[in-house]
């Protein structure tokens, strides 16, 4: 048994253990569990994969005469931003999309920009045009603004994702006969691809499967930048279908995550355009987890082999929320590039990067060898599957 | 010389011997980079023609005559990879595995094996696949 406390004295001496999740797992190999439990102070985890429910609150200070932005309409390269706050305060999310894009109209849509895009400028240093439609009151006479700015003219931009990290997801692939374009990718006919957006047993929440060590003020690696855990995820369901070793079989937990958009890197927070789907931002996060005890020790350990997601046909099953699913595969199988599905051999991809992934693991393994990133301790834990708490569908009709 | 070219067969041409008569018309070699016909819907088929010069521009003019749709592949397909996070999405969608994951989880691409049919372009999230000018 170790605490936090002793594990971040060792850190301040520079003589702490820290090894990535991946590492751990060779580790693991040769060596038992309590060895490991002995032995590794912490392991860090890492995942770089679109993530929708992103997006950043901004604060462009007060204009000559005053301006009043809520309840008026904001637009920032021409996307349209939240015009439901106070004065100058807006928040851009990820996926919204200029007025004038045709979206789906030309099948399938482009989507070549939007908020997530814009985002990525900002944290290049790029400028942005900033336009605001305002009403005007008697304190905020002012009705509109057009101006051009850069982070550093803005005086808050903060990242706030309601929705990151989910901690297992589905593998989507296409029974029908015609090629279908969704957020997990352009599905190719009749079994064509398996496409899957997880880092596996880099993953953070895969690593730490009850969120034991996971809460409410963990310090983390977002977006290149130091970032903190603000609450649980929305869509969070800890009552998931979970396998022996404790790992959840599908979706799972999910985290709120907030930090200083300006210091992140646009390495970490990237732009993308997913075909007739639309946009999304793809974020790095990565995830320090103390090894405590044997069962901590024993979960970081958990090799891709072991760790399942569920096969999804999403031409069907998923528009239609069936909650069918085809089967199940291990992420060793998906990272090797081929599955085997109803007889068939079905190339995989990816839409997280493994390769960044691994990346951000041994970045936060620097970080916390040199001394520069201390571990928290938890505010609170999040409910657990004890708690009952689960995830809904929506309550339709009257 | 050789060319490579896509060519779109309409309903009624797809179940028509065309390219056999032509090639041994022309004295041409062919080869079959991509394939796909619908039963009762149209046909497309990515080739690679060789022979003469003369022999090979009289056999497309035949084609299109004919109604055939037909596209000389003049552009290629370069990957930027500053854009590119070896994400993996483009690889199960490339037809001749141009696109692949080394050993290091880095994703490469083989231009030479590319035919250029444009499906990583549509399928790449951060745009690191474009047409080359």
């Amino acid at each position: 048994m170790k605490t936090i406390k002793e594990i971040n004295e060792r850190i301040k001496e520079g003589k702490a253990v820290v090894v990535t999740a991946d590492e751990v797992v060779e580790l693991a190999k040769t060596t038992s569990i309590k060895k490991i439990a002995k032995e590794v102070d912490v392991v860090t985890t890492g995942t770089f994969g679109p993530m929708c429910s992103s997006g950043v609150f901004l604060n462009f200070g007060h204009s000559k005469p005053r301006i009043k932005f809520g309840g008026g309409r904001v637009y920032i390269n021409g996307v349209p931003a939240y015009a439901g706050l106070a004065a100058v305060d807006t928040y851009l999310g990820a996926t919204a999309l200029p007025d004038n894009d045709p979206r789906n109209a030309e099948y399938p849509g482009a989507f070549k920009y939007g908020g997530a895009h814009i985002i990525e400028e900002l944290v290049a240093g790029k400028e942005i045009h900033l336009e605001v439609f305002a009403y005007g009151t008697d304190c905020y006479p002012k009705k509109v603004v057009s101006t051009r700015l850069k982070l550093k003219d803005i005086n808050e931009a903060v990242l706030f994702n309601p929705r990151n990290c989910y901690q297992n997801y589905n593998v989507a692939v296409n029974l029908s006969k015609k090629t279908i374009y969704t957020y997990l990718g352009i599905l190719k006919p009749e079994l064509g691809n398996a496409n899957y957006c997880s880092a596996g047993q880099l993953s953070p929440l895969l690593k730490d499967p009850y969120l034991k060590t996971i809460g409410f003020g963990t310090r983390i690696f977002l977006g290149g930048g130091v970032g903190y855990v603000a609450w649980w995820g929305t869509q969070y369901n800890p009552s998931v279908k979970r396998k022996e070793n404790g790992v959840p079989a599908g979706g799972g937990a999910t985290l709120a995550l907030i930090g200083d958009l300006k210091q992140m890197s646009p390495e970490y927070l990237k732009g993308a355009s997913l075909t007739g789907y639309g946009t999304s931002l793809i974020v790095g996060i990565g995830i320090p987890i103390p090894v405590l005890d044997e069962d901590i020790a024993r979960w970081v350990s958990i090799p891709d082999s072991e760790i399942y997601a569920p096969i999804v046909d999403y031409s069907n099953d998923y528009p239609n929320f069936t909650g069918k699913t085809l089967g199940e595969v291990d992420y060793g199988r998906l990272k090797s590039g081929e599955i085997e599905l109803m007889g068939k051999k079905v190339p995989t991809g990816s839409l997280s990067s493994y390769k960044k992934a691994r990346e951000i693991a041994e970045t936060l393994k620097k970080w916390i060898e040199k001394g520069d990133f201390l571990l928290t301790e938890s505010i609170f834990s999040f409910p657990g599957p004890e708690s009952g708490y689960t995830f809904k569908p929506m309550k339709e009709g009257r | 010389m050789e060319k490579r070219f896509v060519m779109h067969f309409p309903k009624t041409l797809v179940d028509k011997p065309i390219m056999s008569t032509l090639i041994r018309k022309y004295d041409l070699d062919f080869n079959i980079l991509k394939a796909y016909v619908t039963p009762e819907e149209e046909g497309t088929l990515v080739l690679a023609l060789s022979g003469a010069e003369e022999k090979l521009n009289s056999a497309i003019r035949e084609l299109k005559d004919m109604g055939v749709g037909v596209q000389p592949i003049a552009s290629d397909i370069r990957m930027v990879k500053e854009l590119c996070t070896d994400c993996t999405a483009c690889i199960p969608l490339c037809p001749v595995d141009a696109l692949y994951r080394d050993e290091n989880f880095v994703v490469q691409f083989d231009a030479e094996k590319c035919i250029a049919c444009g499906l990583c372009i549509k399928g790449c999230p951060t745009k690191a696949l474009v047409f080359a000018i």
